[in-house]
C-alpha cells in the first residue's frame, strides 16, 4: 500500500489536480439530468449485478471443489470428464455459452410437455436461471483448474500424518486438505472473482436487467452516449476495488508462517 | 458417410452446416476468419503496447510510471464490454473530428480496424503486466553486461531482453492469445459479423439453436487446442538450452 506521504509528491499532486479538473469538467459540461429519473432502476440493476456475482461465485466454487478434487486425485472415470468440462468451458467464449443455454435450452424446454406442466415452468420461462447457470458453470470451469493445482500442492506429509492419527477420510479433507488448498488459492480467487464481475454484463444480452442493461437503456432512451458509460465504468471500478479490499482482508485473517 | 449421418439422426444438422448456400457452414467459417483476423491484430497491437508499457513501467520516469499504473489498473477493473463501447465511440469520434478538421466528410470505420483498436488496447494492459514480470525475471547481470558493452537501448531490447524473456513470457502470452480469441466474441454485441454473431443469425433464422451453437463451440475449441499445441512448441523453442523444469524440481 502506498503511504499518504508517497501520495503527495509534486508530480502526483499535479496528476491529481488534472484528474480533479477532468471530473469537474465532466460534472459541469456533460449531461447528467437523466440521473434522477433512472436512479431507482439503476439501484435495482446494481443490486442484481451484485446478487448475480455473489450467487454464481459461491455456487461455482462449490462445484469447483469436486471438479478440482476429481482432477487431482480422482480415478480416470472421474478425472477425464472433469478435465473435459474445464477445457470446454475455458476454451469457448462465455457469450457463446450463455446464448447456447438461453436460446438452446430455452427453445427445447417448451417442446417437452411435462416441463411446461411442472411448477418450475414460471421460473424457467425467465432469463435469470440461464444467466446464473452459465455464469456458475464458467466460474466452476476456471476455478476447477485452479483447485486442481491447489489440491495437489498441499503438503503430502500432513495428509499422511492425519492418516496415521486414524482420521476418517472425510475429516482429513474437511480439516486439513480443503483449508490448506483454499488458503493457497486465495490470491488467485480474488483475481478470478474480479474476472467474474467483468463477465456479468454479458447476461444483459439475454434480457437480464442488471446495471449494464440499465445504462444501455439510458443510452437508447436519451441518446446520451458517454455519460452512462463513464458512470458505469466508475461503478465497476468501485466494485472491483471492494472485491480487492475484501480478499485482502480475508487473506490477512489467515495466519502465515 | 450419408448412411452414418442418417443413422445417427444428424442428417438435418449436416445439411444445415453444409458449406454451400442452403447450409450455413460458409457463414460460420467466414465469421471464424473475421474473428481470427481481429484476434491476430489485437494480439500484435497489444504486444507492441505491452513492450513499450513494460519498458515504461520499469525504466520510465515517475509520471510515465504513474500513468501506466492507472492504465493497467483501469483496464483490468472495467468489463471488456464497457471498454469496447467506450473505446469504440471515442475512436470513431476522434477520427471523425480529425477528418472534419482536415476537410474530409464523415469516415466509416471498418469493423476490423475498430475491433483491433479496441481489443488491442485491452490486451495491451494485460501484456504490459506479463512482459514486465518476464523482464524482471531476467538475471540483471545479462542486461548490465550488454550495457557495459555499450549497446544502444533498441539493440539491447532486440538482442538481449526479448530473447531472454521469451521463456518467461510464453505461458502468459499464450493465455493472452486465448483471451484475445474469446474476447472477439464480445464484438458481436457492437454488431460486428464475427463467429458468434454469424452463429446467432444462422441459429435464429433456422431455429436450430443447438446445432449452430455447438458447431461454433467446436470451432472455438479447435482454435484453442491448436494454439495450445503451437504455444507448446514456441515455449519449447524459447526454453532451448535451459535445464528442464522437471529435472530441476526433482
Amino acid at each position: 500500500m502506498t503511504s499518504l506521504r508517497a501520495l503527495f509528491v509534486p508530480h502526483r499532486i499535479v496528476l491529481m489536480g488534472l484528474f480533479i479538473a477532468f471530473v469537474v469538467w465532466c460534472a459541469v459540461s456533460l449531461r447528467w439530468d437523466w440521473i434522477p429519473q433512472y436512479a431507482p432502476l439503476a439501484l435495482e440493476g446494481l443490486w442484481r449485478t451484485i446478487w448475480l456475482l455473489v450467487v454464481t461465485c459461491v455456487l461455482g466454487f462449490l462445484l469447483a471443489v469436486p471438479l478440482g478434487l476429481a482432477q487431482a486425485v480422482g480415478p480416470w472415470y472421474l478425472s477425464a470428464p472433469a478435465k473435459v468440462f474445464c477445457t470446454i468451458v475455458r476454451g469457448t467464449p462465455l457469450l457463446l455459452q450463455i446464448w447456447l443455454l438461453y436460446y438452446g435450452l430455452g427453445s427445447l424446454f417448451p417442446q417437452i410437455p411435462w416441463i411446461r406442466a411442472s411448477e418450475l415452468w414460471p421460473i424457467l420461462r425467465q432469463a435469470w436461471p440461464y444467466a446464473v447457470l452459465a455464469l456458475t458453470l464458467s466460474y466452476a470451469g476456471y476455478e476447477g483448474e485452479v483447485m486442481r493445482g491447489a489440491f495437489s500442492s498441499v503438503n503430502k506429509g500432513q495428509l499422511e500424518a492425519a492418516n496415521a492419527f486414524g482420521m476418517p477420510r472425510f475429516t482429513v479433507f474437511r480439516r486439513i486438505w480443503l483449508p490448506q488448498a483454499i488458503r493457497s488459492v486465495l490470491p488467485t480467487l480474488g483475481g478470478e472473482t474480479i474476472l467474474q464481475m467483468k463477465a456479468t454484463p454479458l447476461v444483459a444480452t439475454i434480457t437480464v436487467v442488471e446495471i449494464y442493461a440499465v445504462s444501455s437503456r439510458v443510452r437508447a432512451d436519451t441518446f446520451v452516449v458517454y455519460e452512462p458509460l463513464l458512470l458505469l465504468a466508475l461503478i465497476y471500478m468501485i466494485i472491483a476495488g471492494i472485491i480487492t479490499l475484501a480478499f485482502g482482508y480475508i487473506e490477512r485473517q489467515v495466519p502465515t508462517r | 458417410m450419408d448412411l452414418i449421418l442418417e443413422t445417427l439422426g444428424l442428417a438435418q444438422s449436416a445439411e444445415l452446416l453444409s458449406l454451400s448456400p442452403p447450409g450455413w457452414g460458409g457463414n460460420l467459417l467466414r465469421g471464424l476468419a473475421n474473428s481470427l483476423q481481429i484476434a491476430f491484430g489485437a494480439f500484435a497491437f497489444g504486444l507492441v503496447i505491452g513492450l513499450f508499457g513494460a519498458n515504461g513501467k520499469l525504466h520510465g520516469g515517475v509520471v510515465t510510471r504513474d500513468l501506466l499504473a492507472i492504465y493497467t489498473t483501469v483496464i483490468r477493473a472495467v468489463p471488456e464490454l464497457v471498454l469496447i463501447l467506450i473505446l469504440y465511440y471515442v475512436g470513431t469520434d476522434l477520427i471523425n473530428k480529425a477528418a472534419q478538421t482536415l476537410g474530409y466528410g464523415r469516415v466509416e470505420i471498418s469493423g476490423v480496424v475498430a475491433g483491433i483498436w479496441v481489443l488491442g488496447i485491452v490486451q495491451g494492459a494485460y501484456a504490459t503486466e506479463v512482459l514486465r514480470g518476464a523482464i524482471q525475471a531476467i538475471p540483471p547481470g545479462q542486461i548490465e553486461a550488454a550495457r557495459a558493452y555499450g549497446m544502444p537501448p533498441l539493440m539491447l531490447l532486440r538482442r538481449v531482453t526479448i530473447p531472454a524473456m521469451m521463456s518467461f513470457a510464453t505461458p502468459g502470452l499464450a493465455n493472452l492469445w486465448l483471451i484475445a480469441t474469446k474476447d472477439t466474441a464480445l464484438l458481436a454485441i457492437v454488431g460486428f459479423a464475427e463467429l458468434t454473431l454469424e452463429t446467432r443469425q444462422a441459429a435464429a433464422s433456422t431455429r436450430a439453436y443447438f446445432t449452430f451453437f455447438l458447431a461454433a463451440g467446436a470451432l472455438y475449441m479447435t482454435v484453442t487446442l491448436c494454439s495450445g499445441f503451437v504455444f507448446g512448441r514456441i515455449e519449447k523453442w524459447a526454453r532451448r538450452g535451459q535445464p528442464s523444469l522437471k529435472r530441476s524440481k526433482r
